[in-house]
């Protein structure tokens, strides 16, 4: 349904917009800046600041008949009020007269101006917001140019007050406009800073524990319209106008949040360029104008530092030791040639569409089988009926529904909770059915429990509620499928006009996400749900391109341990298995020949004959294909850390002298999709491109239907986006950076795939009487070898937990904060962590953080023991 | 020149005693109209007696309190009536003690204001202060709930009707009504943004009537005798009686009730026993802390105290707390004494309030001190006039008021105090602390 | 634990208001933590979000907002001394200064004893009976009016005997 249209004039200007925009935001689309503190673009106004005053006239009105009076000349006769009116919270009307320039409305603006230069601190010489400062820019702006406030009768207040270790708060330099309380409250659901005492002493605080405990901490930073806010991260690091920016994607989660790396050259690192900061790049199909913390303060490992491989490492004598590419490469292409189908090519998400483009292929080259090392399954159903291209969050409201299922939202990829309740805030029927409470549950118009290892017989009960052809349901689903509000649920599901699910693996391995798809699939062909914009299946899978993976045709074994330790030889890149599960150990068993390629010499590599050093993904340049199917491209922030990136002398030719030509330049780290690249070349196999990441992608693009037609040109286009930000008004939106890199593109769905698939395993699944289950769960600010290298959120990390029910807890003796022992029926190995307790899970459940070195890959028996 | 005394509608217990006690009140014709409207009446009907009768809020704006109740919207449900006990404007002590000696006229003018806009629940919001008043509310609530004036299936009829006490903690904001509602819902009481007023979105976001103690007290009386016997009394645009709290600088001062229209000078001389030890009157505060200063001369003193005559003398009727100013205060050490006032009670929201309050105290605290030259006067002028019309609520707005018509009416006030006229102290007059 | 001490007066708070809507019920909460030591400590308000299912945060900010919630030990009894316009024009501003030089002690500041501490507050809504003034203690608040610095010493000198009182029966048991 289109919006009524409205016409007004705006300091001159005709404007036609949708009835019930506010009049500032009209301004805005056609250029007329009404300047801003309180107001920002992606919240309700509240009109606090008063910075936003204009004069307002409006038609007047005949009384008697209702029609508009005119003046002689039939104009309309328009009557202005006695007080200037806040632009931020007034809707505009038909007739209306906006003057933003008058010399009323330029007083209004100096007077506030000058009132908040009464007690904001004269510093910006060494404010970290300096250069990219609303409240600077504003006075300079509309501001009086002078102030009468008495230097030295300035309030003083505290300069360095820790909100936690994450963010530091300047209580001078707060200018009370609350975008950061209501943003924490509103957006992020996490009212933890408020506003204390009142008139010139209100100040932020926080009460939470830890300070300012939030995953959305760092967004604040961003909308403060002052340098009040700021991260521990960047705070005295960097001057914004010494930074560069270049165009990134965060690769923590398969959100793909659009980023902005900030780079600057620093001595200290030998004039090299070196990342200041993080901040969130606009795209409103994906993240907004918003990021996660994880994805702001957890790109130290991508940096830099001594720890990095720098060299090739070949075994010799028992020992890895410094070897140069061509002896490493020469090795390797020398161990491949022959293996054939002993050769198993591990790689992870983590990895480009590239990258994996061009392992896959040399991997099939040679015979070999290529493997995705993840921890959930389902894509192969998610390339069929995922997202269709046209899908966004931002789309849904009243007419869809979304079903959340066997996911903890906020902690697997937080963007999508945000999105997903701001839809639910719309209108969208939210459906969230889990085994546990999650955060939004808070939000959820159907809140479903299901017993714990029954996610996918969950999903099937839905589909009974709805259709003729009934799926046969276990006995420990029965009780959630008689409920009224399963039938509720199923049947908002079916009648919505638009419906998506997204599917997790918050208790589950691969085998229960394997069947939890299928389920999920099969509910969204039953309901017709699939093949067009904003209906479709999401998996919200662990690494940030699972989903190119999967598009690519990467697949994991449903028996990984076995068929490692059946290889002959292993190229692993981008995974580290025996970090995750000392049970892989076995697969190294000195015999078969082991070849890792990765950033860090992680535990596998310790293991490998030969260790290839890669580049960063902030090093070279790249795409990702996000959970929502969006193919987004990284550009380089940094120079890899050796050498220039290889030049080929004369490429296509067989055997090129490729390596011989530039051994000296080549000795540092290769992106990732090279080195394959290289290896094909010393074996001889045709059609490998290594010079750049567009190269490789236009042959992806022209061996991959669902990427066909798509260049990285296409993937750099831009249009332009509301709300508009970053631009030399960063007091709208804050600092958050314009879009000129490239706002992606969505994958077409494989045709035919859709038809009724047979219903999944989906056998009743019942808790012991004795001992536990222990299911794997996912914490953001996870204990991978990524995330460790951000210092600054060790603490939010903290040490290896389990998290255990209250009845569970006390029938053991045990509280929040004891430890226990807790035993691997099936391995007899034990291992003393702590506990937490959650009053809301069964008796003999046990929750184990996914890489927090529990070897608790699905649902695994356990025996509990306290430890003190 | 003074007129026949009439005798106590909403001070009664002046002349009637205990009538704090049910069983008084009740003998005294007590709930009938409450049962009149519940049983005989439907709830429109209330209302349009009300709207009738011309009543005014008395809690300082003086809007129709018939037609505000008109205004509830009857598509969103369920509805509240939220009294307004914060009393807490300076110079303001009325609605104190009509709870305090006459609570069950005030309770039944609650429970008709519910039953006119359906309401099921009212909160008494008081301030934090009326600790040991609203213990003896609570006592009256139960002492009705006892009695079967309020609870379920009021009368035999479908009605039913809870009220309750809620207590403030000290913060002035929460009079304003939509900071009230704030506070209320347990958030800081600052004020929202309106529209949408509370008839459309009140408490809970839900339809709710917020009225002044006062007004309310009214409406029992009004139901009962009528909107004519109403209207008899007061002026045209400003019917009924109201209680003139006075303070200040006066032999009596008091709550005194009596008809809207009565002449300052009838209130300050006649009632009020005149300016002590024999001093001039100088000025008159009309609405507490939040009024300008009206120069006290005889045009002055000639003013009908109602809604629309005191404008004619540059100041608001508000809520007719009547602060007596003789010719031995300074009005430099007086506006100190207001603009600290607002600066500690600014709630901090918008920009304007909480820093121009901030900023003026700074240069009144600098001026009543003998500390500042003209041009700091200049200045605060500027700055009070920089506030006007930009602040979110009518705090900030009132905290101009005193400065303004201080500078303008009392200029050689201040030239006293910037040493530019010598005159030897006239009282003594400790500096404001807050 | 206030869950334990006040569950029957927790009860009758939470009763007044909707089910959905218990956040209203942090004002009344705070005062009944205040109840023993005439401030509210952290734990305090982390027990109230628990309570109400919201965070300490914003139960802060509302002890921080209102002026009769104190986040710190001042003295067990507040003497509040309204000195606002109407009252000051009767006297209060001496009268109160004169009972804090006979107490030993500032406007704001609490006697040696930590029992009684002296504040200037703005308008009570009792003006024509300056000076008067208000004692707040964990137990509620009183209005004492046309007072005198004699009557006011008075009145202390009970409240320390109470306090004397209670803390000899308190050391009994
Ligand atoms: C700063 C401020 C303080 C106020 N304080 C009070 C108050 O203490 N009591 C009151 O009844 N109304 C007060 N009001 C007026 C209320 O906002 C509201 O108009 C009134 O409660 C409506 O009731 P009425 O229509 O019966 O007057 C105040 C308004 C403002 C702006
Ligand atoms: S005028 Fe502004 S700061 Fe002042 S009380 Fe009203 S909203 Fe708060
Ligand atoms: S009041 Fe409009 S931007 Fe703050």
């Amino acid at each position: 349904m289109m919006a009524k249209m409205v016409s007004l004039t705006i300091d001159g200007k005709h404007v036609e917009v949708p009835e019930g925009t506010l009049v500032v935001n009209a301004a805005k689309k056609v250029g007329v800046d009404i300047p801003v503190f309180c107001y920002h673009p992606k919240m309700e106004p509240v009109g606090m600041c008063r910075m936003c005053l204009v004069e307002i006239g409006r038609p007047m009105i005949d009384r008697a008949t209702g029609q508009p009076l005119r003046e002689e000349d039939g104009s309309l006769k328009i009557q202005f009020g006695p007080k200037l009116e806040t632009a931020c919270t007034t809707p505009v009307s038909e007739g209306m007269v906006v003057l933003g320039a008058t010399e009323k409305a330029k007083a209004g603006r100096e007077d506030n101006l000058e009132f908040l230069q009464t007690s904001h601190p004269l510093d910006c010489l060494i404010c970290d917001k300096g250069g990219e400062c609303p409240l600077q820019n504003l006075t300079m702006g509309f501001g009086p140019g002078e102030s009468r406030y008495l230097y030295d009768e300035k309030k003083h207040l505290a300069k360095h007050v820790p909100l936690g270790e994450l963010i530091y708060l300047d209580r001078e330099r707060c200018i009370q406009c609350g975008r950061c309380v209501r943003f924490q409250d509103l957006i992020a659901a996490d009212p933890v800073i408020g506003f204390s005492q009142r008139g010139r002493s209100l100040q932020i605080v926080t009460y939470s524990e830890p300070g300012f405990d939030s995953y959305w901490s760092g967004n604040t930073t961003d909308i403060c319209p002052v340098g009040a806010l700021t991260t521990t991260d960047f705070r005295f690091r960097a001057r914004p106008w010494e930074l560069r920016a270049a165009a990134s994607i965060c690769n923590h989660c398969p959100v793909g949040c659009n980023l902005t790396l900030n780079v600057r050259r620093e001595a200290v690192s030998g004039g090299k360029w070196v990342v200041k900061r993080v901040m969130p790049r606009q795209n409103e199909a994906v993240n907004e104008i918003w990021i996660c913390d994880k994805g702001r303060l957890g790109y130290h490992f991508g940096r830099q530092n001594a720890e990095r491989l720098k060299k090739p490492l070949v075994r010799k004598n028992g020992e890895l030791q410094s070897a140069t590419w061509e002896e490493a490469l020469e090795l390797v292409a020398e161990r491949f040639q022959g293996v054939g189908s002993g050769l198993i090519t591990l790689a992870s998400g983590r990895l480009s569409n590239e990258d994996l483009f061009n392992l896959g292929k040399l991997t099939q080259s040679l015979g070999g089988r290529s493997l995705l090392y993840t921890s959930m399954a389902g894509g192969d159903l998610t390339t069929q009926i995922g997202f269709a291209p046209g899908t966004n969050f931002a789309d849904m409201g009243k007419e869809s529904a979304i079903l959340v299922v066997g996911s903890d939202l906020e902690e697997e990829a937080p963007l999508w909770w945000l999105r997903v309740r701001q839809a639910a805030k719309r209108g969208a029927t939210l459906i969230v059915l889990n085994a546990r409470n999650t955060k939004l549950d808070r939000d959820a118009h159907y809140s479903l429990r299901f017993p714990f290892g029954m996610a996918a017989a969950a999903v099937l009960a839905l589909v009974n509620a709805l259709s003729p052809k009934r799926p046969e349901l276990p006995e420990s689903i029965q009780e959630l499928a008689r409920s009224n509000e399963l039938k509720g649920a199923a049947k908002a599901f079916a009648e919505a006009k638009d419906a998506v699910i997204l599917f997790g693996s918050d208790g589950m391995g691969l085998a229960e996400t394997q069947a939890l798809a299928q389920a999920c699939a099969n509910l969204l062909l039953t309901t017709d749900h699939f093949g067009r914009p904003n209906n479709g299946l999401l998996g919200v899978w662990p690494r940030a391109n699972d989903q190119g993976a999967w598009e690519l045709g990467w697949q994991p074994s449903m028996n990984l341990p076995a068929d490692l330790a059946q290889a002959q030889a292993l190229y692993i890149v981008a995974a580290d298995p025996v970090s995750d599960d000392p049970a892989y150990l076995n697969a190294f068993d000195g015999q078969k020949f082991v070849v890792v390629q990765d950033l860090y010499l992680s535990q596998t590599a310790r293991l490998a004959d030969v260790v290839f050093p890669a580049q960063s993904w902030m090093e070279r340049e790249g795409s990702y294909t996000s959970g929502e199917r969006r193919v987004q491209r990284y550009y380089p922030a940094l120079q890899p850390i050796a050498a220039l990136p290889p030049r080929v002398e004369s490429p296509g030719t067989r055997r090129a002298p490729l390596l011989t030509g530039l051994r000296a330049e080549l000795d540092g780290p290769q992106a990732d999709f090279a080195i394959p690249a290289y290896l094909a070349e010393k074996l001889g196999f045709e059609g490998f491109a290594h010079a750049s990441a567009s190269l490789v992608f236009a042959r992806l693009a022209a061996e991959t239907p669902s990427f066909s037609g798509l260049t990285y040109q296409k993937l750099a286009e831009v249009h332009e986006q509301w709300p508009i930000v970053g631009r030399a008004d960063m007091y709208y939106g804050g600092t958050a950076y314009e879009n000129t890199q490239g706002l992606g593109a969505q994958l077409a769905l494989a045709q035919n795939g859709a038809s009724l698939l047979s219903w999944p395993q989906a056998a009743d699944f019942k808790l012991p009487k004795l001992g536990g289950i222990a299911f794997p769960i996912t914490r953001l600010y996870d204990r991978g070898a990524t995330l460790m290298h951000s210092q600054l959120l060790h603490k939010r990390i903290g040490e290896p937990y389990i998290v255990l029910g209250e009845q569970e807890a006390n029938r053991l003796k045990i509280s929040q904060g004891g430890f226990v022992r807790l035993t691997f029926t099936e391995s007899q190995q034990s291992v003393v962590v702590q506990v937490k307790v959650d009053k809301n899970l069964p008796e003999r459940v046990v929750l184990a953080p996914r890489s927090f070195g529990l070897p608790v890959s699905g649902p695994t028996p356990v025996e509990l023991k306290s430890a003190g | 020149m003074s007129k026949e005394k009439l005798p106590y509608f909403l001070l009664r217990h002046r002349e009637i005693p205990d009538l704090d006690n049910l069983e008084v009140y009740r003998r005294n014709g007590g709930f009938q109209a409450f049962e009149k409207a519940v049983t005989q009446m439907e709830p429109t009907a209330v209302t349009e007696v009300v709207k009738a009768s011309g009543l005014r809020g008395r809690g300082g704006a003086g809007f129709p309190t018939g037609l505000k109740w008109s205004f509830i919207d009857n598509k969103n449900w369920p509805h509240y009536v939220v009294a307004n006990a914060d009393e807490s404007e300076p110079g303001t002590f009325k609605d104190r003690e009509i709870m305090e000696g006459n609570p069950y006229q005030f309770l039944e003018g609650v429970a008709i204001c519910a039953y006119a806009v359906q309401a099921n629940a009212a909160y008494i919001y008081l301030r934090g202060e009326f600790w040991d008043l609203a213990a003896r509310l609570d006592q009256h609530i139960a002492a009705l709930e006892a009695a079967g004036l309020l609870g379920e299936n009021l009368f035999g009829t479908k009605y039913s009707l809870r009220i309750y006490t809620h207590l403030g903690a000290g913060a002035y904001i929460c009079g304003e009504e939509t900071a009230l509602l704030e506070s209320l819902e347990g958030k800081l009481g600052q004020p929202r943004l309106r529209p949408p007023f509370p008839p459309s979105y009140g408490l809970y976001g839900k339809p709710t009537i917020v009225n002044n103690v006062e007004t309310l007290t009214n409406v029992p009386l009004i139901i009962e005798k009528g909107a004519d016997w109403y209207r008899s009394m007061g002026t045209e645009k400003s019917p009924g009686v109201k209680i003139f709290s006075l303070s200040g600088c006066i032999n009596k001062p008091g709550n005194y009730e009596l008809p809207l229209g009565t002449t300052f000078r009838e209130l300050i001389f006649e009632h009020g026993g005149g300016i002590p030890q024999g001093r001039n009157i100088k000025a008159i505060m009309a609405a507490g802390a939040s009024s300008s200063l009206i120069v006290a001369d005889e045009r002055a003193l000639d003013t009908p105290m109602d809604y629309e005559s005191v404008p004619s003398v540059g100041a608001q009727l508000g809520s007719a707390s009547v602060i007596v100013i003789d010719d031995s205060v300074s009005i430099p050490w007086l506006i100190d004494k207001t603009t600290h006032f607002f600066r500690h009670e600014s709630c901090g929201k918008c920009t304007p309030c909480r820093e121009g309050t901030f900023w003026m105290s700074h240069l009144t605290e600098r001026i009543a001190n003998g500390r500042a030259r003209r041009e700091d006067v200049e200045l605060l002028y500027d700055v009070a006039s920089q506030i006007r019309g930009k602040c979110l609520c009518a705090l900030g707005e009132f905290s101009i008021e005193a400065v303004l018509s201080g500078i303008e009416r009392f200029r050689s006030d201040f030239d006293v105090a910037v040493g530019e006229i010598q005159v030897a102290a006239q009282v003594e007059q400790v500096p404001a602390s807050d | 634990m206030l869950a334990e001490k006040y569950a029957q007066e927790i009860q009758t708070i939470l009763a007044k208001y909707p089910p959905d809507q218990r956040r209203s019920a942090v004002m009344p909460l705070l005062y009944l933590a205040q109840r023993d030591k005439m401030y509210v400590n952290r734990e305090d308000m982390a027990e109230i979000a628990e309570i109400l299912g919201i965070t300490p945060t914003e139960v802060a900010s509302i002890v921080g907002f209102y002026s009769l919630y104190y986040e710190e030990q001042k003295g067990k009894y507040h003497i509040q001394v309204c000195t606002d316009l109407p009252c000051a024009l009767r006297g209060a501003d001496r009268f109160m200064q004169e009972l804090c030089a006979r107490l030993n002690i500032r406007p704001g500041e609490t006697t040696a004893d930590g029992l009684i501490t002296v504040e200037p507050v703005m308008c009570l809504a009792a003006c024509d009976k300056a000076p008067m003034f208000q004692v707040q203690s964990g137990a509620g608040l009183s209005y004492y009016e046309n007072q005198t610095v004699e009557s006011a010493l008075a009145l202390i000198e009970q409240l320390r005997l109470d306090a004397a009182r209670k803390r000899g029966r308190d050391s009994h048991v």
